[in-house]
């Protein structure tokens, strides 16, 4: 991505542990958000991706480790002094102030001088196009309308870093695909450093320059939404992004790049994305959409279509294998397309680089 | 269990209640209805008139109640503005100060008043008072009052409060608000209805308090209920009946805005 010219940090989290009586919801946590990035932690509900973003505000200390914002540690510091804003995820606009006085609380409590603080609210209104509404209170604006008032208010100080807790979740689908093409655009015209925190994943593949998969307080892997997708690096990435196939297999040569895997005892396939690869049980992750359905007859692995699933532009085909594991595929509605029957014996052919060796 | 009973159905029930309220309200209804009464006698009606509400003001009596009345509020403002400004900080700090020890006895010590037998505390503040040598008077009074209108004050803000989710002040913080402008900008413009309703509750009870100030006022000052009381004392004239009529308005019109204050922006998030 063309935004990176310059590879400064903007936020390094350096072995982050936060400990609570009872749970630890982050374990260790490192990671590196680049300046002008649009970085998103994505992970499922309880992962520790909203901690993680709230010892970055400031609103939860940290049980070990160090979070410096270029270069500074901020730890230390209590939230009215960090240089960065937040978006709420029920956007906490102030109910008895208008949407005006809203913008401009971060500027007032910064000092800004008055007509400079007019100037610079006008201005973000007008970059979320609600200049007309200057004058609303929040109870009076749709769901919306107050989703871009909590980003205008928390954009308005100018911050460093913007940090966006879920804000999408609280608007309805049509809403939210228009917002995240707006998010998108507003970062890049800003070059504010976005993190945003989803449990979406459409939401963290279609917006994001680098994403960090979370579970457990953990993070799994970080890469831009191409390499989450399409390598991941272990199981749990692997089935929380996308539909995935986890078949058992069993490694029987290697050389750490290619590998020769063995499934259901006696068929063999030879897998180019097989880095780190060992010798022994693995899963092999192969996408719905890379597999395509042939004869029987001319394929090494052959099961029966046990149930199919109308998606409109897919049709998902579920083939049980005869260990009864069952194989989803996606076969795409277009004229030519073969579509089988319930019942019916078919083969499954592979793409060359579609599966992708997972230790376990 | 069917829920759909109504309780209306069970037996009894509708004169059981007419009964309490027959009780509750028709000594009210009679005192307010005789201070209408043109004559002297507290039994028989002489016919419609102001003279007992004239007298009250401009009678004989008047002088004495003008200065309990005066007693009175300026007691109850004290009173209740003191006992406000606490209670607010004590749901600050009950509400929004995280946890700390003896979080729960005080807490248990904020509504204890509430539960005190209020003429153990009446006694025992008057001990209190003439141990430590503190004159009684109109501070000693106030004083009083303040304690025990502190849980009275507490309560509405508490509730409000706690409907405050914390998100606002962490917003306030993250825009670089400090503590104070937090709580000024955000925190109290949002607990405000809580406060007055509070405030009016605390004001209306130190207002009727009879038991504790006839202990701790001393000699040579009244407040409106100590000096019905005595009044009463040698005889009930019908100008007392005018002057709880008075009373029962001024409680009643300030319950009223106290529930209103209360409820005012609650619907909304």
């Amino acid at each position: 991505m063309s935004l990176h010219e310059t590879n400064k940090i903007a936020i390094d989290v350096d072995n982050v542990t936060k400990r609570y009586a009872e749970v630890t919801a982050l374990k260790n946590v490192s990671l590196s958000i680049h300046d002008n990035e649009f970085f998103t932690l994505l992970g499922p509900s309880g992962c520790g991706k909203t901690t993680l973003l709230r010892t970055i505000a400031g609103f939860e200390g940290i049980s070990e480790g160090d979070i410096r914002l270029f270069g500074d540690s901020i730890i230390d510091l209590p939230p009215n002094k960090r240089p960065v804003n937040t978006v709420f995820q029920q956007y906490a606009l102030f109910p008895h102030m208008s949407v005006m006085e809203n913008v401009a609380f971060g500027l007032r409590r910064q000092k800004v001088v008055d007509s400079e603080v007019r100037k610079r609210t006008g201005e973000v209104l007008e970059l979320v196009q609600l200049s007309g509404f200057a004058d609303r209170l929040p109870s009076q604006l749709s769901g919306g309308q107050q989703q871009r008032v909590a980003l205008a208010r928390a954009l308005a100080p100018r911050p460093k870093v913007l940090l966006l807790d879920e804000p999408l979740s609280a608007l309805d689908l049509k809403l939210r695909q228009d917002v995240r093409v707006e998010l998108q655009q507003i970062q890049a015209n800003t070059g504010i450093t976005f993190v945003f925190v989803t449990h979406d994943q459409e939401e963290a593949l279609t917006m994001s320059n680098r994403i960090a998969v979370m579970s457990a307080g953990i993070v799994q892997q970080v890469g831009t939404s191409r390499d989450i997708y399409e390598s991941p690096e272990n199981k749990f990435v692997a089935d929380f992004i996308g539909d995935t196939n986890l078949i058992d297999v069993e490694i029987v040569e290697t050389d750490g790049r290619q590998a020769t895997c063995l499934l259901l005892g006696n068929v063999q396939l030879i897998c180019n994305n097989a880095k780190g690869a060992t010798k022994g049980r693995a899963s092999l992750s192969v996408r719905p959409e890379r597999l395509s359905l042939g004869d029987a007859s001319n394929s090494s692995l052959s099961g029966t279509v046990s149930r199919l699933t109308y998606l409109g532009t897919d049709i998902h085909v579920a083939v049980n294998l005869e260990d009864g594991e069952v194989i989803d595929v996606r076969v795409q509605n277009s004229e030519d397309a073969r579509i089988p029957d319930t019942g019916d014996i078919v083969g499954l052919n592979l793409e060359l680089d579609a599966a992708r060796v997972l230790m376990n | 269990m069917n829920a759909k009973i109504d309780i209306r159905r069970f037996p009894g029930f509708s004169f059981a209640t007419y009964l309490c309220l027959f009780l509750l309200y028709t000594p009210l209804i009679i005192v307010m209805i005789y201070s209408f009464n043109d004559s002297k006698s507290i039994m028989l009606w002489g016919g419609f008139s102001f003279r007992w509400y004239e007298d009250v003001f401009w009678g004989l009596e008047a002088p004495k109640f003008k200065q309990a009345a005066i007693n009175s509020l300026s007691i109850a403002i004290g009173a209740a503005v003191t006992a406000t400004t606490i209670a607010l900080s004590a749901a600050v700090a009950m509400l929004r100060a995280g946890h700390f020890r003896g979080k729960g006895a005080s807490l248990g010590l904020i509504s204890l008043p509430l539960m005190v037998p209020e003429i153990v505390t009446a006694v025992a503040t008057l001990i209190f008072f003439s141990a430590i040598g503190f004159a009684s008077g109109h501070a000693t009074i106030l004083v009083a009052h303040i304690v025990f209108c502190i849980p009275f004050a507490y309560l509405p803000i508490a509730a409000r409060m706690q409907g405050i989710e914390a998100s606002y002040e962490q917003a306030a913080q993250d825009l670089y608000a400090t503590r104070f402008e937090t709580f000024r900008l955000v925190l109290l413009p949002l607990v405000l209805p809580g406060v007055i309703s509070g405030f009016l509750l605390a004001f209306i009870i130190s207002l009727d308090d009879f038991i504790i100030t006839n202990f701790v006022k001393g000699a040579g000052i009244e407040t409106l209920p100590t000096a019905i009381f005595g009044s009463v004392k040698q005889g009930i004239k019908p100008n007392i009946m005018a002057i709880s009529t008075l009373m029962l308005l001024v409680s009643v019109v300030i319950v009223t805005l106290s529930y209103f204050a209360n409820r005012s922006g609650q619907g909304k998030k």
